[in-house]
């Protein structure tokens, strides 16, 4: 499988990437490259193979359900660009 | 031509734990913003998630609840989208593999038929932090305390078929995870909320329709009114030749109508993956016979009992399990009032719910307690009181009077039984009344009841009701 422009272009959009019009050749090479690969690896038979979902075999281990943090909520923000009232400011959405 | 609804409905329980579900930082409500989001809820570099083990727990106990299969082997998954209450840039989540799935409940309708609604699957996920957007000079301030709160998300099959029955749905759910203790159910403070896959289909057809999604529901009220808002767009668009488009969409209560948020092209991508920051949850035998041992009454069964144990009726035995703490007052009232079950149901059910409604209160907030509405009640059955003198007591008891024996005493309502007394007040009566008696006499029965009146009257009300009228029919048709 190979990708245009436009796949190259939706990809960035979803990664909230900002890409130069001159490098959506380049990249549209390299994922298209990394696509193969994967294609390559489907054509393996993988019947009766467990579906891995994590590399490491073990299960996840608990914590209790006990509040251990402490309020740090100055040094969070010391390094947010803009806070007010206790809350981070960010550029304004709407939906 | 007839149209058919079909709808699912996606219920997000916030789960009652006390600390989040992957950081140690506090779930309470209502603190200043920030103070309880920590460096894993913020998605600091290097930081890694660990599971609650009492979110699980819960997970399960709703799964054992509604006859789901609980997943040997559940998997957390990365949904990937960018919005600034969502700091990491994903939530995590359950996609492929969901820690129960596959349950069913029953519902109960106005007509008294039961329907069993299919329950596809529930999974734990993040909840995301609160966006607020006035008053920052056109900036939006980003509160992250809610970021990390655990949810499940139970999936309901499209087996609902109209907005009451939706209602009757997300009813019982909520009902449920309040018996479960797994969720507080507080739908303003939004512990309790849903989205609405709805969709029409002509009457008989088996294919689905296009569906809208309608978001972030956060009353029993709004789900019908959303519901029909949208089953009336969508049969309009139809009925005119048009098609639905499948899309997102809010529901404004204030104009209580539904508008286009997004459509399928717009559609988020989320890029869904096993997150490699957490291993599969493994689940014993052992794990979840020691959760289904801790399994509380359920509702259905509750009512069951209540209908053979109390002889209740099944209506006012679903009224009275429709939450825990309803249920428990009913029986500490049956209790206190010596075993009268019936009077009990119709005190809690009527009078007291009433006041309760009109003063905002919560039955556990209730000032009249079950053993103060008990002892009462046992005195309408030993005949001190009548039924009516009753709804003074219990109003002088709201009022916080005392308990019944002191507010008949010091009011002096002990029910009159003295033959002689209530005699004479009739003898008085008639007496009084020679017009009355005539026309009674030559055939208006009606005025029998002016009769009682009267009588009732001249006793303060107080007069054993059954004896009046036994005496007074008779002195009448002397």
């Amino acid at each position: 499988m190979s990708l245009n422009k436009s796949d190259v272009e939706k990809i960035a959009h979803l990664a909230r990437l900002q890409i130069e019009e001159a490098d959506i050749p380049l990249y549209a090479n390299n994922l298209s490259n990394i696509l193969q690969l994967v294609e390559q690896m489907s054509a393996v038979d993988t019947t009766g193979v467990e579906i891995m979902a994590h590399p490491l075999d073990a299960g996840q281990r608990l914590r209790a359900d006990v509040v251990t943090e402490i309020d740090q909520r100055a040094l969070f923000q010391s390094i947010a660009p803009q806070v007010e009232a206790g809350l981070y400011l960010v550029p304004k959405v709407i939906e | 031509m007839e149209w058919e609804v079909v709808i699912g409905l996606e219920i997000h329980a916030q789960l009652a734990t006390r600390s989040k579900i992957f950081s140690g930082a506090a779930t309470a409500y209502g603190a200043a913003p920030n103070t309880q989001a920590c460096a894993v809820d913020l998605g600091m570099p290097g930081v890694l998630p660990v599971l609650n083990a009492e979110a699980v727990r819960m997970a399960v106990k709703f799964g054992l609840a509604t006859g789901c299969k609980i997943a040997p082997r559940s998997v957390f998954a990365r949904k990937n989208y960018f919005y600034p209450d969502l700091p990491k840039g994903y939530q995590i989540s359950q996609y492929e593999l969901p820690i129960v799935a596959q349950g069913k409940l029953e519902i109960q309708l106005d007509d008294g038929v039961t329907k069993t609604i299919g329950i596809t699957r529930a999974h734990l996920e993040e909840d995301a932090g609160k966006s607020l957007h006035e008053d920052f000079h056109n900036l939006t301030g980003i509160d992250l305390n809610r970021a990390g709160t655990p949810l499940l998300e139970i999936v309901s099959e499209p087996d609902l078929r109209s907005a009451k029955e939706a209602v009757a749905y997300m009813k019982k759910i909520h009902s449920l995870v309040r018996y479960l203790e797994i969720c507080d159910g507080n739908m303003q403070e939004g512990s309790f909320r849903c989205d609405a896959n709805v969709s029409m289909r002509p009457k008989g057809r088996e294919k689905f329709g296009t569906r809208a999604e309608i978001k972030n529901i956060n009353s029993f009220r709004f789900v019908e009114r959303a519901i029909n808002y949208e089953i009336e767009r969508q049969t309009d668009l139809l009925e005119r030749g048009g098609t639905v488009i499948q899309e997102t969409r809010l529901y404004d209560a204030n104009k209580d109508e539904t508008r286009s948020m997004r459509s399928k092209e717009e559609a988020m991508d989320y890029r869904y993956f096993p997150d490699p920051d957490l291993l599969p949850v493994i689940l014993d035998d052992g794990f979840i016979k020691a959760t289904r041992k801790t399994l509380p009454e359920l509702p259905d069964e509750k009512r069951e009992r209540f209908v053979y144990q109390y002889g209740l009726t099944p209506y006012d035995a679903s009224v009275l399990t429709s939450s825990r703490e309803l249920a428990d007052f009913f029986e500490a009232t049956e209790r206190a009032s010596d075993g009268e079950a019936k009077l009990a149901a119709n005190w809690v059910m009527g009078d007291l719910s009433g006041a309760l409604n009109k003063a905002n209160l919560d039955i556990t907030a209730s000032p009249v307690t079950a053993h103060m509405l008990g002892g009462m009640i046992q005195r309408i059955s030993d005949d001190t009181i009548s039924g009516k003198i009753a709804k003074e007591v219990f109003e002088a008891m709201w009022n916080g009077e005392g308990d019944a024996d002191a507010v008949i005493e010091k009011k002096g309502l002990k029910q009159v039984t003295d033959t002689g007394a209530i005699e004479a007040a009739i003898d008085a009566v008639i007496a009084n009344n020679p017009k009355q008696l005539e026309q009674y006499r030559s055939g208006q029965e009606k005025l029998f009841g002016f009769f009682v009146g009267q009588a009732m009257k001249a006793t303060q009300g107080k007069a054993n009701p059954a004896l009046l009228n036994e005496l007074l029919k008779k002195k009448l048709s002397a």
